[in-house]
Parts: C-alpha cells; sequence; structure tokens
C-alpha cells in the first residue's frame, strides 16, 4: 500500500521542523526525514539565535527552549599583529533578543514539539531523490521506497541537493560562501562566569576582527554558552583559497587560539567536539529559486543568511521560511493547485515579511563589505593610534590632535573619503 | 615540525567528535582530475584537512573525519568532486553543534 502525506519535509533543522510544526498544527499530515541520527546531529550554529521576529510564530515554544545564555554584552575585539582593542556593549536587559545556543540541543528539543503537534519525524534518512509526476515534484525517493505528497519543502541546508534536482538552483560560487569553523570549549561555569564578568545567565558575544583573518574577508566570533565557549572563525572561501596568504583554514583557528586576547580566555578549557558548515552569504542577489512546481525551499536551501557586518543572522530566517511555507502550502491546498501558480504565494508572504525586508535593506552589503581595506587598513590605524594615544615617551609627548593627524595623511583621508565611506554608505 | 604538530591537533580534535558508520566514501575525485590546479584548493579551505597533495602531484582525500561541511564542493564544484552526503545515520553526528 502507497502511503500519502499533505506535506514531505526534507531536513529536520530549523527550517524543516518549523514548517513541519506549522503544517501539523494546522491539521496536516507531515513527513519529515532527517539524515543524522537526531535532529540537530547535522547543523551547526556560531552561535546565537535572535527571536523577537520569530517569536510569534511559534508562541509554545520559548519558554522551555534549552537556551544556553542570554546575549547582555556584545563586544567587538579589533586586531592588528601586535596589539587589539576591545569594546564592550552593555545595555540589554532581559528578556534578551538574542541567546547562545547549540543546535544538537535546541533541535533536538524543537523535534519533540513537532512530534507532540502530530509530525512523524523519520531520522538516519537520507532523501536520495524526487519524484516527478504530471509535470510537478510528487514526492521522494528514500533508498528503494518511493513516498509521495502533495507538496515536498526542501529544507537540506546550504548544498541543498535537493534545490537542484528540482532545478531551482545551481552549485554557488566561493564568492557567495563563507565557511564557519568553531569549537566547544568545556570551562568550569564559575571560571567562565568570573572570565567574562557575567552575572546568573547572561553571555558574552565577542566578534574579532582584523589580523585574526590575515586581511582576509572575516572575522573570529566568541559565545559564552552555560559551561562552555563557542570559538570559531567564519571566513569567505573565495579569500580562504585566493587570496596571500596561503593558510589552510585549521591552521587560521591555531593561530587565532594562539593570540594571548583569545589564549587566556580559552585557559583551562576542554575541547569537546570541533564542526564546521558552509554559511550562504550572496544576500538577495543570490538566493535560489524560492518556488517550483510542487516544491518550495527555505533556509539555509534556499540562501537565507545575512552577514550584514556585525552579525551574521540565518537561523530565525529559517525558522521564518519554514513557517511561510507552511502557510503557502495551506493557501495552495485551499486552492487545490500545489503548481508554482498556487505555491508562489510562498514569495508574497515573505515580501510581506521581515525576511525579504531584511534582504533587501542589506542587499548591498556583501559588495559593501568586499573591501580588503576593512580587514587590514582599518584595524591597523585603530591600534596604532591607540599605541600613540596611550604612549609616554622618555622626553616630553605630542598634542593629540597633530598625533592623528600625522597617521591620517591628506592620500589617506582622500582614499577613506572617496572609495571606502562611499562603499560603506550602502551599509 | 610545526606541521606536523599541527596535523596531530587537528587528528586528535576530529577524534572528539562522534562518526558512525563511515566507511563509505560519500565524496569522490572525478577520475583523472586528481592533478587539477583548481582541485588543490580543496587542500586550503577544508576545516578537516583532509586533502593533500602526494610525491606526485595528485589530490589525496581521507574521509575519516569529514565534518560535512560543504566548503570543499563550493571551492572545486562539481566537476572536480562527485559529492553526496553520507548515507542516513552514517557520518559526524554532532552532540554540540
Amino acid at each position: 500500500m502507497e502511503e500519502r502525506f499533505d506535506a514531505i519535509i526534507v531536513g529536520g533543522g530549523l527550517a524543516g521542523l518549523a514548517a513541519a510544526y506549522t503544517l501539523a498544527e494546522a491539521g496536516q499530515e507531515v513527513l519529515l526525514l532527517e539524515r543524522g541520527d537526531y535532529s540537530g546531529a547535522k547543523n551547526i550554529t556560531g552561535g546565537r539565535m535572535y527571536i523577537r521576529p520569530i517569536k510569534d510564530m511559534f508562541p509554545d515554544l520559548w519558554e522551555k527552549a534549552p537556551f544556553e545564555r542570554g546575549v547582555a554584552h556584545e563586544e567587538v575585539c579589533v586586531m592588528s599583529g601586535s596589539g587589539s582593542l576591545l569594546v564592550r556593549y552593555s545595555g540589554e536587559e532581559a528578556p534578551y533578543q538574542s541567546y547562545s545556543v547549540m543546535r544538537a540541543k535546541f533541535d533536538k528539543y524543537f523535534a519533540k514539539q513537532a512530534e507532540r503537534k502530530g509530525v512523524s519525524i523519520v531520522t538516519k534518512t537520507r532523501v536520495d531523490d524526487l519524484v516527478w509526476a504530471d509535470g510537478k515534484v510528487a514526492g521522494v525517493i528514500v533508498g528503494d521506497d518511493e513516498l509521495r505528497a502533495d507538496v515536498v519543502i526542501a529544507c537540506d541546508g546550504v548544498m541543498s541537493l535537493i534545490a537542484e534536482k528540482a532545478g531551482l538552483r545551481k552549485p554557488g560560487n566561493p564568492k557567495h560562501y563563507a565557511v564557519g569553523f568553531k569549537e566547544i570549549i568545556e570551562l568550569d561555569q564559575e571560571l567562565l562566569e568570573a572570565r567574562f564578568n557575567l552575572k546568573d545567565d547572561q553571555g558574552v558575544a565577542r566578534l574579532f576582527v582584523g589580523d585574526v583573518t590575515k586581511g582576509k574577508f572575516g572575522g573570529g566570533f566568541l559565545y559564552t554558552n552555560k559551561s562552555s565557549i563557542s570559538l570559531g572563525m567564519v571566513m569567505g572561501i573565495s579569500d580562504l583559497m585566493n587570496e596571500e596568504p596561503m593558510i589552510p583554514a585549521p591552521e587560521m583557528l591555531e593561530l587565532f587560539k594562539k593570540r594571548p586576547e583569545v589564549s587566556a580566555l580559552i585557559e583551562e578549557g576542554q575541547i569537546a567536539e570541533y564542526s564546521a558548515h558552509v554559511i550562504p552569504e550572496g544576500g538577495y542577489r543570490h538566493l535560489s529559486n524560492l518556488c517550483g512546481n510542487g516544491i518550495l525551499v527555505c533556509g539555509d536551501a534556499a540562501g537565507f543568511s545575512i552577514n550584514s557586518g556585525m552579525t551574521v543572522r540565518g537561523m530565525e530566517y529559517a525558522m521564518g521560511s519554514g513557517y511561510y511555507a507552511a502557510q503557502a502550502v495551506l493557501k495552495a491546498k485551499e486552492l487545490k493547485d500545489f503548481y508554482c501558480t498556487g505555491l508562489s504565494v510562498y514569495e508574497k508572504l515573505l515580501n510581506d515579511s521581515f525576511i525579504m525586508k531584511d534582504f533587501k535593506t542589506f542587499q548591498d552589503v556583501p559588495e559593501a563589505m568586499d573591501n580588503k581595506r576593512l580587514f587590514t587598513y582599518y584595524p591597523e590605524l585603530a591600534i596604532n593610534m591607540m599605541q600613540k594615544l596611550y604612549d609616554i615617551p622618555d622626553g616630553p609627548k605630542d598634542r593629540i590632535i597633530p598625533t592623528v593627524k600625522g597617521m591620517l595623511g591628506f592620500r589617506e583621508i582622500w582614499t577613506i573619503v572617496t572609495k571606502d565611506l562611499r562603499r560603506m554608505m550602502k551599509l | 615540525m610545526s606541521e606536523a604538530i599541527q596535523v596531530m591537533g587537528l587528528k586528535a580534535k576530529l577524534g572528539l567528535d562522534v562518526f558512525k558508520n563511515n566507511d563509505e566514501f560519500h565524496i569522490k575525485i572525478v577520475a583523472g582530475c586528481e592533478k587539477d590546479p583548481r582541485l588543490k584548493k580543496a587542500i586550503l579551505v577544508c576545516p578537516a584537512g583532509l586533502y593533500s597533495e602526494n610525491s606526485e602531484g595528485e589530490v589525496e582525500l581521507n574521509q575519516d573525519g569529514c565534518l560535512e561541511c560543504g566548503t570543499c564542493r563550493i571551492a572545486c564544484g562539481s566537476d572536480l568532486l562527485e559529492w553526496h552526503y553520507p548515507s542516513g545515520g552514517a557520518g559526524v553526528q554532532f552532540r554540540f553543534g
């Protein structure tokens, strides 16, 4: 006997779970296929989740969500080859807008909530191909089995082989992707709280820019969890593979960890896990097609992640897009049209939501950030200025303003104003 | 010397991760492309350091420790790499993520 579902969802990460949860809540028969041993087994975040834009989509989810710490302190550490400048912004109060999180814990929890709503989740299952009938996607192939549904939702992550098979996207260009790689470093909770000056469940997010990437596009990051630190780097793949100095990714991370600013933070820590993942960073202009006949694409599979310079955001776009895909499926069901004509309401829903609005707002960011001087000249300048300002020489000290002026000659100012600022105006 | 220490550190680090039934080759270098200069990029970008160049100038891939991140596929493209995910329940299983 052939089993049939209202929707089959490929991938049990945040996008897939959000779509499944929402559809099941509306009474739909949903099958979710996850290739890991459990939801979250193949997923990685830096990371933290911003919950405000998606809070009301999943009202029951948050109270017991396994978050690590509320991000109460935002920090930026600018590094040159020899020094660094650390800025800490505090002012956020509970309820926090973002929380540090680990995907293996959060996705597992979310999967349990989805099952409670009635989603059938099958883990350890890889979808190999799509089933086509009447000019539309009509299901999926798993090994020798064919599973059928009115609609398939591709939530299979940044590589989305399913969206490729559906002809909705092509393998990516290194310019539009970054790779994140990180360690979970376990640390005694009291020690961690003292080291980062944290009260209770407060946490810190620290961004590192400058020498950390040897002038290449990217940065380092640190998030505090309950009793561990997530420490890693995000680097543009194109720069990593094409720009001097040619240093392999794992070595970049080791160099980063050897910096005194970093090594002091992880002292006495024990590495518990090492992970890596590609991040879509092409922005609005490089999203995949979102909708085909019988198929929708959500989350990283669609390219829903934004690097806005200060933050890399993806998880709330994943959950939001899963939610809107589910709404689109319900609308298509009313219309009894699961072709693109019926399903394309997904695009309209996204356009009216924070998701596409953000993608349009930040569409010029990848271009504005594609400026080597942001990762070399400015960090060096900032550190050199600090050095000069604090310097007390053997003899008399110069006035401050002429010292600063001396570092910013006419030519530098001309370049800053005509080239960099003009570009940065797009941020 | 320092390079050897780095490699050992990385292997030990990958040893902390949970891998299951990792005996199938889910990524293959397309036959005849082993010396393609574009493939050498994989050596730089792979966060698990699984690509290396042998004495004949061919790029080799050791899949033990693959984090399934996809970076090699983005860097080298599907002309050089036959890239699949491991089958269900196989490969890395992150405990933290």
